[in-house]
């Protein structure tokens, strides 16, 4: 599902001297359907720069990664976009919405981008939105107002509104009580079984036990300096 | 007045004004520019009407001329005057008599004929004038059919009074084509504007002349569920007990009295001779 | 999938000035680009020789139109740009002075349009009116009233309500929450986007405000002094720039 082959990635900063950094060099990896795949290394090492270029956040300088048939490298932003909405889905850990957006809308939005029903999609959300006990009387509010925590759930459940045969999560357990985190792992567990290509970042090492099949250190993508 | 060329103007600049005019009735409802001539007459006193009057008249003609319907008034007896001097042409009072009619602000109640020519004399000549200050944007309008924006001005009407609330210079459809402006008369008399005869209009100071050549299609503009109505003071005048004709109010004393008598002078003491 | 607008070298001098210079693009339906870059780096004049209010030196603007197919904006005659220019597409002003007849009811406003492609029957134009002043969020009691009494934010709303009535495919917004509070920008960015996924619409966002961007446009193009220096998705741009001027431009941006 996800076919990582030689990646390279620099930072160029034109704005101090032109400076090159290099931060990855030589990524390869596979992710399978139904396999979780955990992102591991030092703070720093580029776990999240890793996972930024999967998702095409980030522009890779060589190598290509596939999803689901697509070199995201090399990709035209319009298939970016649309693999975004139908097959890559990404949790990270900062909620980033228009102001003023219901909760509830928020979480349904995926796939009402999708163009599945509105019915049906508000009844996922509440659904998500319950189990992942998110009070109902915020629901009809935005959530750039909630708590960290809180917007961290709703994060969760927009994440998982649809069934992306393909997903990123960025410390999806991070700030959870122990009720929501073990709903964030049967969420996980769920998407897996259904046969999703899961790459995570987890400090949680527990959690991180529980839903990965392995792990991945990323220090061995770490570019060796001359 | 030797001193004088036939009807005041030069030969040249009436024949500059007939082509204008040939122009205007080749193109139903457009305003053609014509280089309008200084008249011994004030712009507002029917400098454009008196142009385009002179620049039609031929020996043989009679004329009458008639402001807000009467035939005594001061502009009325100014021009009529004017013509009997400088080109010593017949004048009549009688609709059915005249040959050529000059007119401020009213159609003649009397039907007109093929033999005769209808002159209005025109204040503003650009209906759009009053909703876009621009002329270039206005021509464009007019070149590209762009005439959502009268309907606007139709629909404010609606809006703010419950009806079209526009009275007289009511705009019209010419021919399918040019949205035009009918000079200030009655929204009553546009459905007299489809006539037998040739009608010209002329602006003086804003050198404009058109025209709606006889049996042109005058459609006045309206929206299927405020159809154009042209309405008319509900009274029969007060003088011949004419009931389709266009009514004027007098006020009679200074205690509020008052009566409707017919605007056409001609139409109402005709009618009050045949009564005789 | 035929592109919506398929812009090919637009270029534009004033005299011996660069206004833009080659620029080419492809817009597919229901996509919104964002056009950054600062004041003079020629965001707006390509914006208005895409909408035809400008006569660019060279180029193609090819806009898939629903009647022939794609076609050369450029060469098109008057009319019938004028006929698109108030049917398929819309423009947003910044100002809403420019883009609202001030002296004209909110529902006149609204209805020119329609009238303007041949609707004839008030009461189906006033129903039209009071149906787009309620998606805007303008209370229908308002339709009467002139733009003039109207805050900055309603004449924004107000302004899309007139623009998007006879449901365009293509939007230009110039700044279009440009001169708003901050609170009442949050509220139009929202309904913009509501629209633009509601009705398909494909949209052209000139700012410079790299926020609005961020929560509008699927993709950007960043310009500087007539020229597209950098081209990628919304976010790939902004977290991940790679040309000198749009790292200076994303850096320059404070954090709140």
């Amino acid at each position: 599902m996800i076919h990582v082959a030689n990646l390279a990635k620099n930072f160029t900063l034109h704005n101090q001297g032109g400076a090159v950094i290099p931060v990855i060099a030589g990524a390869s990896f596979r992710v399978e359907p139904g396999e979780c795949v955990a992102l591991v290394g030092e703070s720093g090492a580029g776990k999240s720069t890793v996972m930024r270029i999967l998702y095409g956040n980030y522009l890779a300088q060589g190598g290509s990664v596939r999803i689901g048939g697509l070199d995201i490298t090399r990709a035209a932003p319009r298939e970016i976009l649309a693999l975004r909405r139908e097959t890559l889905g990404y949790v990270s850990q900062f909620l980033r919405v228009v102001p003023r957006v219901p909760t509830l809308e928020v979480v349904a939005e995926p796939l009402l981008a999708l163009g599945r029903p509105e019915d049906a999609a508000f009844a996922r959300a509440r659904d998500l939105l319950t189990r992942l006990r998110i009070p109902e009387r915020l629901w009809s509010l935005s959530p750039t107002t909630f708590s960290g925590g809180e917007q961290q759930r709703v994060n969760i459940a927009r994440g998982f509104a649809h069934a992306y045969p393909a997903l990123l999560l960025d410390e999806p357990t991070a700030s959870l009580d122990a009720t929501n985190r073990e709903t964030v792992l049967r969420l996980i567990e769920d998407a897996k079984a259904n046969g999703a290509a899961i790459v995570g970042i987890f400090h949680d090492l527990a959690a991180r036990d529980r839903v990965a099949d392995r792990e991945i250190d990323v220090q061995a993508f770490t570019p060796r300096l001359p | 007045m030797n001193a004088y060329n036939f009807a005041y103007l030069d030969e040249q600049t009436k024949r500059m004004i007939r082509r204008a005019i040939l122009k205007g009735v080749a193109v139903p409802g457009y305003q053609v520019p014509f280089a309008s001539r200084e008249m011994p007459m004030p712009y507002g006193w029917g400098t454009g009407g008196v142009q385009v009057t002179a620049a039609c008249l031929v020996p043989e003609d009679r004329l009458k001329v008639i402001d807000q319907g009467a035939d005594d008034t001061t502009n009325a007896v100014s021009i009529r005057k004017f013509f009997q001097k400088t080109a010593q042409v017949a004048v009549t009072e009688k609709t059915g008599e005249a040959t050529i009619i000059q007119t401020r602000h009213r159609i003649p109640e009397q039907a007109m004929t093929e033999d005769q020519i209808l002159v209005y004399q025109v204040p503003i000549p650009e209906p759009l004038r009053f909703l876009e200050p621009s002329e270039v944007e206005t021509r464009k309008m007019h070149a590209l059919e762009d005439y959502g924006l009268m309907h606007v001005k139709l629909y404010e009407d609606i809006a703010r009074h419950g009806e079209i609330a526009t009275a007289y210079a009511y705009p019209v459809k010419v021919e399918g084509r040019y949205v035009m402006d009918p000079s200030p008369i009655p929204k009553f008399d546009n459905p007299k504007l489809e006539s037998s005869a040739l009608q010209l209009f002329g602006a003086g100071r804003e050198q404009r002349i058109y025209a709606v050549p006889p049996y042109t299609r005058v459609v006045s503009l309206d929206f299927e569920d405020h159809p154009f109505d042209p309405s008319k003071a509900p009274h029969p005048c007060a003088l011949c007990g004419a009931e389709d004709s266009y009514l004027d109010e007098v006020i009679t004393d200074d205690a509020g009295s008052r009566m409707f008598v017919c605007s056409d002078t001609d139409y109402c003491a005709s009618r009050r001779e045949d009564a005789a | 999938m035929t592109p919506l607008l398929d812009v090919q070298g637009l270029s534009k001098h004033y005299g011996g000035r660069i206004g833009c210079a080659d620029v080419s693009f492809r817009l597919y339906p229901g996509e919104v680009l964002g056009i950054v870059g600062e004041s003079g780096s020629g965001k707006s004049t390509l914006l208005n020789c895409l909408a035809g209010h400008l006569g660019p030196d060279s180029g193609q603007v090819i806009f898939d139109t629903r009647g022939d197919g794609p076609r050369d904006v450029l060469t098109m005659s008057e009319p019938e740009r004028r006929m698109l220019g108030r049917t398929d597409w819309a423009f947003v002003h910044q100002n809403p002075r420019d883009g609202l007849r001030m002296r004209i009811s909110a529902g006149g406003n609204v209805g020119e349009r329609l009238m303007a492609v041949g609707a004839r029957h008030y009461g189906e134009i006033r129903e039209a009116a009071a149906d787009w002043l309620g998606r805007v969020e303008i209370a229908e009691a308002r339709i009467d009233d002139r733009p003039s009494a109207f805050s900055g934010g309603m004449q924004q709303r107000l302004q899309i309500a007139r623009n998007l009535v006879t449901g365009p495919r293509l939007v230009f917004m110039d700044e279009p929450t440009g001169g708003l509070d901050v609170s009442v920008q949050a509220r139009l960015l929202d309904l913009i986007r509501g629209l633009v996924r509601r009705m398909g619409l494909s949209a052209i966002v000139v700012t410079h405000d790299l926020a609005v961007v961020r929560l509008l446009a699927d993709r950007l193009m960043v310009m500087k002094d007539g020229h597209v220096i950098e081209t990628g998705l919304t976010d790939q741009v902004l977290d991940d720039p790679q040309a000198p001027y749009t790292q200076l431009l994303v850096s320059s941006v404070l954090q709140v």
